[in-house]
């Protein structure tokens, strides 16, 4: 059965309060899951104080600052600042988003980070996505052709090329499935928004030639047909776009082949 | 016991099983011929406000009614019975406890549907 609470060894319990940095004018309390799976002992919450007058704007300046300043064993993931690599993707406040583009001043009061919710941990806020990546491997994410390669380009109108806008901005951060109960109870067959998305980036792709062949792999109960229409996707996603839309127009195309 | 496969492996599992398209189409038609039934229901409902058993009797006996009433019994338990089929497979996890609880789900559903045919016909032929 789904299990609705944590097991004992994974409830978090209150971890170590660090020291508030000296001559700080301006303090903000973070809240921050720590985990190391390797070391036994349940997660626990530490709680660090950033002086908000030395770091940058945004949570993950925050985060950098205390992994530099105050607690170096601090674990997670990050590279580009710009909310274009999607490795910062945490829960901030219960609510999936990027770390380095969530605004500081836009969270009142303490923050409380976890990692994304419901995959396994590897450290602290470093989840383990191999699963994640290996379904988006599933989908094939590349352009498959039989008609010999052209010598210039495959070429494409601008209305079918305006058919991808939506889709090929993901960044593959995992903020839409880690807020998606169907993906939370039954990740190991449910693709999730994100792969179903990416998956319908290369069905929408006029230039794609294995469209059937790309249904016949999603046409499953559990690959497709988990999406209940939830829409905490589109709500979570940090590039403001819409995986469940994505997975409605594959069920439409599931449909409309057999009609 | 432990196991070395490799994520793709893992996520590519089983292979898609090649239906479920018709589970969804089912379900979508099922759930617009309930409101249909539905304002049927209110309808007949209204039309035997303050009858006796014996007209009640007598209007449900009515081919029209009677059949009006069984197939939109037929597409209730239908679709109720695709409901249960997905939450059972959101939620239960083991095999055989999952192969038990949607054996019992076609089996109750086609009980309950028999029940009310039953219903319906000894109304209609008067027992």
């Amino acid at each position: 059965m789904v299990e609705f609470t944590l097991p004992a060894k994974a409830r978090v319990k209150p971890g170590r309060t660090w020291p508030k940095p000296e001559g700080a004018k301006r303090l903000k309390e973070f809240r921050v899951y720590r985990h190391d799976p390797d070391g036994g002992g349940n997660p626990r919450l530490d709680v660090y104080f950033v002086d908000l007058d030395a770091c940058g704007p945004m949570v993950l300046s925050a985060l950098i600052w205390i992994r530099d300043h105050v607690d170096s064993t601090l674990t997670f993931r990050r590279s580009c600042r710009e909310g274009i690599c999607g490795s910062c993707s945490m829960n901030i406040n219960g609510a999936n988003g990027l770390a380095c583009t969530t605004a500081l001043a836009d969270i009142d009061g303490p923050l409380t980070i976890h990692p994304l919710p419901h995959l396994p941990i590897i450290k602290d806020l470093v989840p383990d996505l191999s699963h994640f990546y290996a379904q988006h491997r599933l989908i094939e994410p590349w352009l498959k052709t039989d008609t010999p390669e052209p010598q210039r380009e495959w070429k494409q109108s601008k209305e079918d090329r305006g058919k991808l806008d939506g889709l090929y901005e993901c960044i593959l951060c995992a903020c839409c499935a880690a807020a998606c109960p169907s993906y939370w109870w039954n990740q190991e067959r449910y693709l999730g928004p994100a792969v179903l998305l990416q998956a319908w980036r290369w069905i929408a792709d006029s230039r794609d030639e294995a469209t059937g062949e790309r249904l016949d792999r999603l046409d499953d109960p559990f690959r497709l047909y988990r999406c209940h229409t939830i829409m905490n996707c589109a709500q979570a996603c940090p590039k403001g776009l819409n995986p469940a839309r994505a997975i409605s127009k594959i069920k439409a195309s599931m449909v409309k082949r057999r009609v | 016991m432990a196991h070395f496969h490799t994520p793709l492996k893992k996520a590519r599992g089983a292979a898609p099983a090649h239906h479920g398209t018709g589970h969804f189409i089912a379900q979508r038609l099922t759930a617009l011929a309930n409101l249909f039934f539905t304002a049927f229901l209110v309808l007949l409902a209204l039309r035997l406000a303050g009858a006796g058993q014996a007209q009640a009797r007598a209007v449900i006996a009515q081919p029209f009614i009677a059949i009006g009433l069984i197939a939109g019994l037929a597409t209730f338990v239908w679709h109720m019975a695709l409901g249960m089929q997905v939450i059972i497979e959101d939620y239960v996890h083991t095999f055989w406890r999952k192969a038990l609880l949607l054996s019992l789900n076609i089996l109750l559903s086609g009980l309950l549907l028999l029940l009310a045919v039953a219903s319906i016909a000894m109304i209609v032929f008067g027992s």
